[in-house]
């Protein structure tokens, strides 16, 4: 069977799973109500996009850097990744959010909640990335970095020639997935009240009492933007993979 | 080549891998380091490739000294060839990307050129056939070919091999063998670590055996291999021979 078959097959089980569960539940549907504030959804979806697309990137470089610090054999730059990964991976995102922006940045005077609601989520994120990058450097073989110090490369050549091209191999899935959550915990920055996607199905939920019409186009859209990236992620793996 | 070595001393973090280490080989083309592992060979080779420097002693071929400071090192480096037991290559460029990479990255040839000068080897060693492929379509034999090509093609003084058959099966070493044997036919000068202790007699001009850190043993193959009276040594190479 070919697997694009396959997969509707599956994805159409599972929808008519749903249909029959929500036949039973005698709901009144509105979807007109909902329809009204489309403009609302959008521009909502709108953010997000924007605020996922800007964490990515800042998240990204913070983990690149936190790596380094990580794999520093000056202690207390170590110890400087080490305490910050492990802060930040062990308190919830709803935690670091709400003491990041009501606390700290209102001490240093940073009032605009997007940027600081950017930093905050490329920063936890960051601490991800950082043990995703140390470990794919690590499981890189000692005798690669040896062989390009032989053949006489330098540092800088040695890490852009011989050691990213597999590190990048072998953590693009892992990083991937981060950037799936990212996109999804996104949704978190609507505690403190930016207006992006999940804030504005939960005000276009208050104003029509429509709960399941306001929050299934919020899955739906959050689908459009990690199914793609799935997508995408899985045919880099196959273009890069070691195997002609 | 003449290597001179005196007083080397190596350690990692407390252990003592290289104490006092002694040689003076005279002027040889290829010296076979074997002993025990742990001994101390692998850190020797280090050594003597530029790859690590040494707590104390000096290391001299051919009368110049092999510096201890990196950039120096570095230079040094690019004018030998060193190949390890195993991922020695890229895995994710082909053989010939791989032999062309110090070509292009270090000796600063255009690509065409290093084409052009990696083509003979290739042929020579009943490689080309292969030089598409990346490793991982490739035996365990001609990718440790491959790396022994990598490390002759820039046109080094000298070669260090460090257990290149070990990870092979018997008939991997034959192929890996026959190269290292072709290249000494050749008046390519090398230093080899190896357990292989026939092939050591054949193609060594001096062997020396390395262990607890020293050089217990030096000299031409037959009278280390067969007729050492040193007792460590002798007992070493009667449990390994058949």
């Amino acid at each position: 069977m070919p697997r694009w078959l396959a997969h509707t097959i599956v994805v159409a089980l599972f929808a008519a799973l749903i249909a029959l569960a929500f036949s039973r539940v005698n709901y009144a549907w509105n979807w007109a109500g909902v329809w009204e504030y489309r403009q609302k959804l959008l521009q909502g979806f709108g953010v997000t996009v924007a605020l996922s697309l800007t964490s990515l990137i800042v998240s990204t470089l913070i983990g690149m850097l936190a790596a380094l610090l990580l794999g520093s054999k000056n202690t207390l730059l170590e110890a400087v990744g080490r305490v910050y990964v492990e802060l930040i991976r062990g308190t919830p995102l709803l935690v670091q959010l709400l003491i990041g922006f009501y606390v700290v940045a209102s001490a240093v005077g940073l009032e605009n909640r997007y940027v600081v609601g950017v930093l905050l989520l490329s920063l936890f994120s960051g601490a991800y990335m950082a043990e995703i990058f140390r470990g794919g450097l690590a499981a890189i073989p000692q005798t690669q970095r040896d062989s390009a110090r032989a053949i006489g490369l330098t540092p800088w050549q040695s890490f852009r020639l011989v050691i990213l091209p597999q590190a990048v191999r072998l953590v693009l899935p892992a990083v991937a997935g981060q950037f799936v959550s990212l996109i999804k915990d996104s949704s978190l920055l609507s505690v403190i009240a930016v207006s992006e996607f999940t804030l504005a199905a939960q005000e276009v939920n208050s104003f029509t009492y429509s709960t399941l019409e306001s929050y299934l186009p919020l899955a739906a859209g959050y689908l459009m933007l990690t199914l793609p990236l799935s997508a995408v992620s899985r045919l880099l793996e196959r273009r890069y993979r070691y195997e002609a | 080549m003449n290597l001179e070595i005196s007083g080397l001393v190596q350690r990692y973090g407390t252990a003592t891998v290289l104490d006092g280490l002694e040689l003076h080989t005279g002027d040889i083309r290829s010296l076979v380091l074997v002993g025990p592992s742990g001994g101390g060979k692998s850190t020797l080779l280090r050594i003597l490739a530029g790859l690590d420097v040494p707590v104390a002693g000096s290391v001299a071929f051919d009368g110049v000294a092999l510096s201890r400071n990196e950039p120096s090192l570095r230079a040094y480096r690019r004018t030998v060839g060193t190949g390890f037991q195993a991922y020695n290559l890229c895995p994710h460029l082909t053989a010939m990307e791989n032999l062309l990479l110090p070509l292009v990255h270090v000796h600063g040839l255009s690509e065409s050129e290093a084409r052009a000068r990696v083509r003979e080897p290739l042929e020579r060693f009943g490689l080309a056939t292969h030089a598409h492929k990346r490793p991982s379509e490739l035996s365990g034999g001609q990718k440790q070919r491959i790396a022994i090509l990598r490390a002759l093609v820039v046109q080094p003084k000298r070669l260090f091999l460090d257990e290149p058959t070990s990870a092979l099966d018997p008939e991997m070493t034959a192929e890996v063998l026959e190269m290292i044997g072709e290249l000494k036919h050749l008046g390519t000068q090398f230093v080899l670590v190896t357990h292989e202790m026939g092939f050591a007699r054949r193609v060594a001009d001096r062997v020396a055996f390395i262990g607890d850190g020293r050089v217990l043993a030096h000299g031409p193959p037959a009278e280390i291999i067969d007729r050492c009276n040193v007792p460590r040594v002798r007992s070493f190479f009667a449990r390994i021979l058949p």
